[in-house]
């Protein structure tokens, strides 16, 4: 119970943040869309800005969360070159495929997007075959 | 103000989501996606949990009211084509969670633990998603010449 109470609650959190972007500006709460327009010269600067705010916020919460829970930290057990080559790897997927696992996994899988739906097939099948081979 | 108060209180919730929820933890992480080793199906009950929380909100959200609180139109993608593009780049992403056990939005979140490696993990990002972008153009080039 209690290993399932904690994913069951920051599942529903992550739902209702969704909601709130949804319902507060129209935008689909999706951290690698979010993240990259953050910095994209691409994006107009009047719809920079609030992606900072919400950035800022994650961070945020992440650390409320566990200055109020007591939840310990997680130990990092990589290696830097992992770090750097795991973090490109992610970083070039997610551009070409449109999204990662808040963008398609959630608000995708939620809004039965075809696409979204595929991607999310497509990102876990790698990522189990990954931790399958190694 | 208020706009940015309810984007600020949107991020908050999806970082204590994601801290409460075991996905900023990589080994737990690993664990979840380690399918043929030992299984660890935690994580199942994020995804459940926050789909459906989703599915129910949106369906309220975009019924009840014709436009959102602080904007003027709900961005709802609409595309339904499934592309090489779209498949490669979930594969390498998928492949990328998998090495690490990071996806962007706790590799985000997990900068408030103050490891290097996460810096190093989202700067490697940020680089990745830039090639992203220069290999999206030079697709949509070869697609178009001219």
């Amino acid at each position: 119970m209690e290993t399932t109470i904690w994913p069951i609650f920051g599942g529903a959190l992550i739902g209702a943040s969704a909601v709130i972007l949804m319902l507060s500006i129209g935008k689909i709460a999706g951290i690698s869309g979010i993240a990259w327009g953050a910095l994209s010269r691409g994006v107009a600067p009047t719809d920079r800005f609030w992606r900072w705010w919400f950035l800022l916020g994650v961070v945020g919460g992440a650390y409320l969360l566990h200055f109020l829970t007591a939840k310990p930290i997680p130990l990092v057990i990589h290696a830097p070159s992992e770090a750097l080559l795991a973090g490109l790897l992610v970083g070039i997927g997610v551009k070409l495929g449109n999204g990662c696992t808040s963008g398609h996994g959630v608000c995708g899988v939620s809004r039965f997007s075809g696409r979204s739906i595929v991607a999310t097939i497509v990102f876990m099948g790698a990522a189990i075959l990954t931790v399958g081979i190694r | 103000m208020k706009k940015l108060l309810s984007v600020l209180l949107s991020g908050i919730l999806f970082g204590a989501g994601l801290a409460s929820s075991g996905m900023t933890d990589t080994s737990k992480v690993i664990g979840f996606l380690d399918v043929f080793g030992e299984w660890d199906p935690d994580l199942l009950f994020v995804m459940g949990a926050a789909v459906l929380t989703t599915y129910i909100g949106f369906k309220f959200v975009l019924t009840a009211r014709e436009e959102p609180l602080f904007g003027e139109v709900f961005s709802v993608p609409t595309r339904s084509d499934v592309d090489v593009k779209l498949v490669s780049g979930a594969s390498l992403f998928g492949v990328g969670w998998g090495l690490y056990g990071y996806c962007p939005g706790p590799a985000f979140a997990s900068i408030i633990y103050l490891s290097p490696m996460t810096v190093a993990f989202l700067l490697s990002m940020f680089v990745g998603m830039a090639i992203g972008e220069y290999l999206e153009n030079r697709l949509a080039n070869v697609a178009t010449p001219g």
